[in-house]
């Protein structure tokens, strides 16, 4: 398993050659309209416990909270005012653009029922007022290009697959949770709980026999659709197109014609997310267009792997231990009898 | 129709009730009370964060790991207190270190495997090497040094009991192999004490991922101030000398690296180590440390005060595990704490002139 990945990309360095290409997420938040059905697509599929206790959790009309064992989209929802619109259309302003070349038409590609995938004359304009906009955004797990919960897993439960994503192998997997601190979006998490409350009955629990307890769980690239040829779950049901999958290249070049479209309109707020290779953690093969600071979505700005830092951290634990023999030596030889 | 296991679990459909009536007073919130406006759901909503939700996530680790860091520490050190006393005939400071090794990594893997989620299989660590993963290069430290130790502490333990352990032709080989296995655990034993500083330092949780430059300092001073404090407790005064000079050493260590550790750190990262439950074990491990040291260094040679002088180092390294584990578990619970930090380093680049490594771009 490489430590960090190298120009060749994850695929090659984990072993799977060249004939193999990087699958990934495109997710527009731009034309997300919130209606959580990637969430429920995704539950149902994966056949995923629920995340402990229904709450009402008071953050507009998200109720689902944050990713983690058992949810593996999540619906991000914001409002914000006039002012806070201008603020983020100057923070985006601000940023650098990596000034990539553009590439030309796409006619040859066509949508995954085989129909060209033209969407030149869809409606796309903005719906928001100038007072008042919602933010929508399907968050899913990275798949990063340097994953840290992939180099971080003592067991290699973890592994890169052929679609370029990261997945955990349930059968191997312990649960000694140390990929759940490794990740620096805060994906991946033990699934310590689960329970099943059957519609109709809000007060009543059942504690469920939740399949793979204790062990790691974060979103699998729909792997097993993948093999058959099927597109993820959330991809597939989204009815705005907010999600698109497909090669990353593909994705990433569509966010970027998007985001210039965004910007040609005056919505200098609209930014990429994930699409720079040099970024913390190797771009991601979840490519977001944003709207707002990547925070205001409880994304990390900067997130790093924390391995970059390991050859460092391992030179000081060796010097450290150094000087633990050094002292133990010192003591000894000055205390002889 | 079933069309999930899930549907398994469904009990019988209860009766529809009827739709809460709205009591009396109770105000249904509107827009402009006239439908023309959208009414935020939210109040005072900050746009720092989202929700003041939690960004990353720490790890399932309770206490049994802050126990694992604190008697894997005793362990390792104590390997290399055993060969030093070894080495300058120390007979009873030896057997107690090896002893005392032997039974700390023993509790200590114990407690490692606690706190999997799947304690069965536990066995899943040795399938791989992975030099990318501190636990896994720190799996293969602790059961190598967990075996070597056991033959190293059988052997002691035999010749304890005038050799009466049922061996047979085993004794001679247990014998040959002593030596051998007593080196192994002393080579292992300041890895073993000090690889946990790496295990925490490889996180994105904010308070260890900002401690990675000094915390290995920390853990392996705590490590030695609290074998040390072990014989300061167990062996009688007469043998003791190296360790009380370490122990003293080991409390120097210990103050010094915790303060260059919080200096290398975000003030944000830095907060959970000195406020809350965590903030306040460690300043009980400081006052702790510094009197075991005090202890050491003046009344070592009274019997009484070595063993209260040890028991604080002992109390002090035990408090400055759980205060580091503690510290980063709350660090996450406050996403600024990761923002901040994230967002003045990204600024620190900006400035010296690298403005390609961002992962919000404009295209």
């Amino acid at each position: 398993m490489s430590l960090l990945s190298g120009p060749e990309g994850p695929i090659t360095d984990a072993g799977w050659g060249h004939e193999h290409h990087r699958k990934g997420f495109f997710t527009d938040t731009s034309v997300c309209i919130g209606c959580k059905a990637c969430e429920v697509a995704c539950k149902e599929w994966n056949q995923n416990p629920a995340d402990g206790e229904r709450k009402i959790l008071g953050s507009s009309y998200d109720n689902t909270g944050a990713l983690g064992a058992n949810t593996w989209r999540h619906v991000a929802f914001v409002e914000q005012d006039g002012d806070r619109i201008e603020e983020a259309r100057e923070s985006g302003r601000r940023l650098v653009s990596l000034g990539m070349p553009g590439i030309g038409p796409k006619e040859s590609r066509t949508a995954e029922d085989g129909a060209p995938l033209d969407l030149t004359g869809a409606d796309r304009s903005h719906p928001d007022t100038p007072e008042f906009r919602w933010l929508m955004s399907s968050d899913v797990c990275k798949h990063c290009t340097n994953a840290g919960c992939l180099d971080a897993c003592p067991t290699g439960a973890l592994y890169r697959s052929q679609f370029g994503s990261v997945v955990v192998q349930q059968d191997i997997c312990n649960g000694c949770g140390t990929c759940v601190g490794a990740c620096p979006f805060g994906v991946i998490e033990r699934r310590d709980d689960g329970t099943i409350s059957p519609k109709g009955s809000r007060d009543e629990r059942f504690d469920q026999d939740v399949p793979e307890m204790g062990t790691a769980h974060k979103c699998t690239l729909c792997t097993d659709r993948l093999i058959d040829g099927e597109i993820p779950a959330c991809a597939k049901t989204c009815p705005t197109r907010s999600i698109s999958f497909g090669d990353r290249d593909e994705m990433v070049a569509d966010a970027r014609e998007r985001v210039a479209q965004l910007h040609e309109r005056g919505m200098t707020e609209a930014r990429l997310y994930g699409a720079n290779e040099k970024d913390g953690v190797g771009g991601t093969g979840s490519v977001f267009l944003l709207l707002d600071e990547p925070e205001v979505y409880g994304l990390p700005p900067d997130p790093q792997v924390p391995t970059a830092g390991l050859g460092s951290m391992w030179k000081r634990a060796g010097l450290s231990a150094a000087g633990m023999i050094a002292a133990t030596a010192i003591a000894f030889a000055a205390g002889r009898k | 129709m079933t069309n999930s296991d899930f549907d398994a679990y469904r009990p019988p459909q209860p009766e529809r009730k009827r739709r809460r009536r709205r009591a009396a007073g109770e105000v249904r919130r509107t827009g402009a009370g006239d439908g023309s406006r959208e009414q935020p759901m939210v109040d005072d909503i900050q746009f720092d964060s989202y929700y003041g939700r939690p960004i990353v996530k720490a790890p399932p680790w309770k206490a049994p790991i802050a126990l694992y860091l604190f008697v894997g520490g005793i362990a390792g050190a104590s390997s290399l207190i055993a060969a030093g006393a070894d080495a300058t005939e120390r007979p009873t400071m030896a057997r107690n270190a090896r002893l005392t090794a032997l039974g700390a990594v023993l509790v200590g893997t114990g407690a490692l495997i606690e706190d999997l989620g799947r304690p069965e299989r536990f066995l899943h660590m040795m399938r791989v090497f992975k030099p990318s993963s501190p636990m896994s290069v720190g799996t293969w430290i602790l059961s190598t040094f967990a075996t070597a130790s056991g033959v190293a502490a059988a052997g002691e333990i035999d010749s304890l009991l005038d050799e009466k352990l049922p061996l047979g032709p085993l004794r001679g080989v247990l014998q040959a192999v002593d030596g051998p296995a007593g080196a192994v655990s002393s080579a292992l034993g300041a890895p073993l004490a000090t690889y946990t500083a790496v295990l925490l330092g490889d996180t994105a949780v904010p308070t260890w991922s900002g401690a990675r430059h000094g915390l290995a300092f920390v853990f392996g001073s705590s490590a030695t101030m609290a074998a040390s404090g072990a014989q300061l407790l167990l062996t009688p005064t007469a043998e003791t000398g190296p360790a009380r000079a370490l122990a003293v050493a080991g409390v120097v260590g210990d103050l010094v690296g915790m303060h260059y550790t919080k200096s290398q750190m975000h003030p944000l990262e830095a907060e959970p180590l000195e406020e809350g439950e965590p903030g306040r074990l460690l300043k009980i491990s400081e006052g702790l440390a510094i009197a075991g040291g005090i202890g050491a260094l003046l009344g070592g040679r009274n019997r009484v005060v070595a063993a209260a002088s040890g028991a604080a180092l002992l109390a002090a390294s035990a408090l400055t595990r759980f205060g580091v584990l503690n510290a980063g578990l709350e660090s996450v619970k406050d996403p600024r704490r990761v923002v901040e930090p994230q967002k003045a380093r990204l600024e620190e680049r900006r400035k010296a002139g690298v403005t390609d490594d961002s992962i919000t771009t404009a295209g």
